[in-house]
């Protein structure tokens, strides 16, 4: 029986060599050596210059501030979900879902055609008279597109754990007198804390990592730390320092992976 | 209800995607095959099908975004390319560490239909025009808004000029910025000069503020959606836009710009060289280069393409085939080695970061 199961792990073992473990040990060779192939902590020390640790901070800044406008905004929307009866929720939950079917890259496209001076949004707004709202290229128009591509990745796990809770431990507060502000305070936030936070690190470490949306809304004006090392690769053909630079962006995402499982000890948060 | 019309969707999907799979041809390949590595959106897709029609040869086509994706590809070997199409300075690069291969001109006899003053220009990094056959060519000028601008365009300064501020568009990419600033300032575009750089990088940060965005093939789009007034671009694509926005003119700096040239080249680790060559060669007959022409609308070195040229405008445009010769200062980028191509970056970078 043993063996046969190892057997079918086989599959996601030859994957995670090759598209997880390779790679990886590829990042970490080149990031220690310098292009004469020689041992060096230079790669990794460059975080320091003002360049690098400039983008690093303004990276941490929005996808901050990003995690908690997908909080704010997908906390209420999971309890909703929770307290539908389940035919109706399947069918938002669908809804959310749906637009990851579509290419991240066109989703973040249609903003920037959305937001442009003469975009879709300027021409209503302008349609009415009202003022023209003029985000685009700015730290605005990329925490946008943050929150618009991750929000997803808040709301399932919030939703998820909420929707598991034992209905009779609320009902038991309610019985022993705690109004509405008690019960959340005390009950279901706390139990919900779990998917809290492995939403929190869904959101947190695509949005510090990303390029893409920085590029597209950002109008390239705006370094982040991703584009730093997505250029040392494609523009400046240096994959030492680009790798360096990922090493030192890896310890700040298995940071808050170390807090995240931390906080949620027994795996709750799991996504779906 | 609900469930059916979910149903209905999944079904829609699954048959999207067989059908999308369903879509890839089988195709003999009696002569071999050959191995491309251009450009994106760099040749009439119709042309590689005449291609194998013609000489049985299998064409497997791969697409790169800048020289500097492409070069690493090419040095590590593990793709085997048959043939590319690299910009002059990168060609430079190539040819320093030895990776091309002598072309033999016996198996490209229509090489006769390129202009012998592109020849004459490609020896700036191929003296003796043995490697490589001009594809290309091009300037780097000023896209501007007929109707968004109300004074002659005719020097880099108007990409300072705060009455256009958040309307410029500036190229993202290291060499093509610098270009700007240098030339600009009057400075040659391949400056090792660390003060003439650093002023350079001074310049490009003071502009910063101005620019709408720095942007690369967008720069197409947004010029024709009149999302910007001035912008920096590839003759090539001016031409497009014009087709798009007949409110958009193309000007050359007075203080100079680049010429730029992309050629053929083989790699030395090419398995197929003559198919290559035989892919060169189809490349450069004039109605295959004129189907080319049309459809990416980058200047053809191929006299006898432009003489096939229907539309009179085009075939004397001003913008497609420019006399450089009333131009002064018209440079052509080179390879600057490592360590110039670093202190590029280094500053780019201080630019990019910069408020």
């Amino acid at each position: 029986m043993k063996s046969k199961r190892s057997l079918l792990a086989g599959p996601y073992l030859f994957w995670s060599v090759a598209f997880i473990i390779i790679p990886l040990v590829m990042v970490f060779y080149y990031g220690f050596i310098d292009e004469n192939g020689a041992f060096t902590l230079e790669n990794i020390a460059a975080i320091a210059s003002p360049e690098h640790s400039k983008a690093l901070w303004v990276s941490i800044r929005l996808s901050f501030v990003s995690t908690i406008i997908c909080f704010v905004l997908a906390y209420p929307l999971a309890m909703i979900l929770a307290n539908m009866s389940v035919n109706q929720n399947q069918f938002i939950v669908l809804v959310f879902i749906l637009p990851m079917w579509m290419n991240f890259l066109l989703r973040t496209l249609a903003w920037q055609t959305l937001l442009e001076k003469n975009g879709v949004i300027n021409m209503i707004l302008n349609f009415f008279s009202l003022p023209s709202l003029n985000i685009i290229n700015t730290e605005a128009a990329i925490i946008l597109g943050m929150v618009y591509n991750f929000l997803p990745f808040m709301v399932l796990p919030i939703y998820n754990s909420l929707a598991r809770m034992d209905r009779d431990v609320i009902n038991a507060a309610h019985d022993l007198g705690a109004n509405w502000i008690q019960t959340f305070c005390r009950i279901i936030f706390p139990l919900s804390i779990p998917g809290v936070v492995s939403g929190v690190t869904m959101v947190f470490v695509p949005a510090l990592t990303t390029f893409v949306i920085s590029a597209i809304l950002g109008g390239s004006k705006i370094l982040l730390i991703g584009n730093v090392i997505e250029q040392e690769f494609t523009q400046a053909s240096n994959w030492n320092l680009g790798s360096g630079l990922s090493i030192v962006l890896m310890i700040f995402i298995i940071l808050s992976m170390i807090i995240s499982a931390i906080l949620d000890k027994d795996g709750e948060g799991a996504l779906l | 209800m609900k469930k059916t019309k979910l149903i209905a969707m999944i079904a829609l999907m699954a048959a999207l995607a067989v059908s999308a799979t369903g879509c890839g041809k089988e195709k003999g390949a009696e002569n071999g095959e050959v191995i491309v590595y251009n450009w994106g959106e760099y040749l009439d897709p119709a042309t590689l099908d005449m291609f194998e029609e013609e000489t049985g040869i299998k064409v497997i086509y791969d697409e790169y975004e800048t020289n500097e994706i492409m070069y690493p590809k090419v040095e590590s070997g593990t793709s085997n390319y048959d043939v590319l199409c690299p910009s002059d300075y990168m060609i430079e690069k190539l040819l320093e560490n030895d990776l091309l291969a002598e072309i033999n001109f016996d198996n490209v006899p229509n090489k006769g239909n390129i202009g012998d003053q592109y020849y004459e220009q490609a020896k700036a990094f191929d003296p003796e025009n043995k490697y490589t056959v001009p594809y290309c060519f091009g300037t780097v000028g000023i896209l501007y808004n007929k109707t968004m601008v109300d004074e002659p365009i005719d020097s880099w300064d108007v990409l300072w000029d705060e009455k256009y501020a958040g309307n410029i568009l500036m190229q993202d990419s290291v060499r093509d910025a610098f270009m700007v600033s240098l030339k600009r300032l009057g400075y040659s575009m391949n400056s090792l000069d660390t003060a003439q750089l650093e002023e350079a990088r001074d310049e490009l940060i003071k502009q910063k503020p101005l620019t709408q965005a720095y942007v690369v093939d967008q720069v197409r789009d947004k010029m024709i959606g009149d999302e910007a007034a001035i912008g920096v671009i590839y003759s090539g694509e001016a031409i497009y836009t014009q087709r798009e926005n007949e409110n958009l003119e193309y000007v050359i700096p007075k203080e100079g710009s680049n010429v730029w040239i992309d050629c053929w080249v083989i790699p030395k680790a090419s398995k197929n060289k003559e198919n290559a060559e035989a892919f060169i060669n189809f490349m450069c007959r004039p109605d295959i280069a004129l189907m080319n022409f049309d459809y990416i609308t980058y200047s053809t070195p191929n006299d006898a393409a432009r003489e096939l040229i229907e539309d009179e405008a085009i075939r004397n445009s001003e913008i497609a085939f420019p006399d450089l010769s009333q131009y002064e200062n018209m440079e052509t980028f080179k390879y600057l080695g490592s360590e110039g191509d670093e202190i590029y970056n280094e500053y780019w970078k201080q630019v990019k970061s910069a408020d």
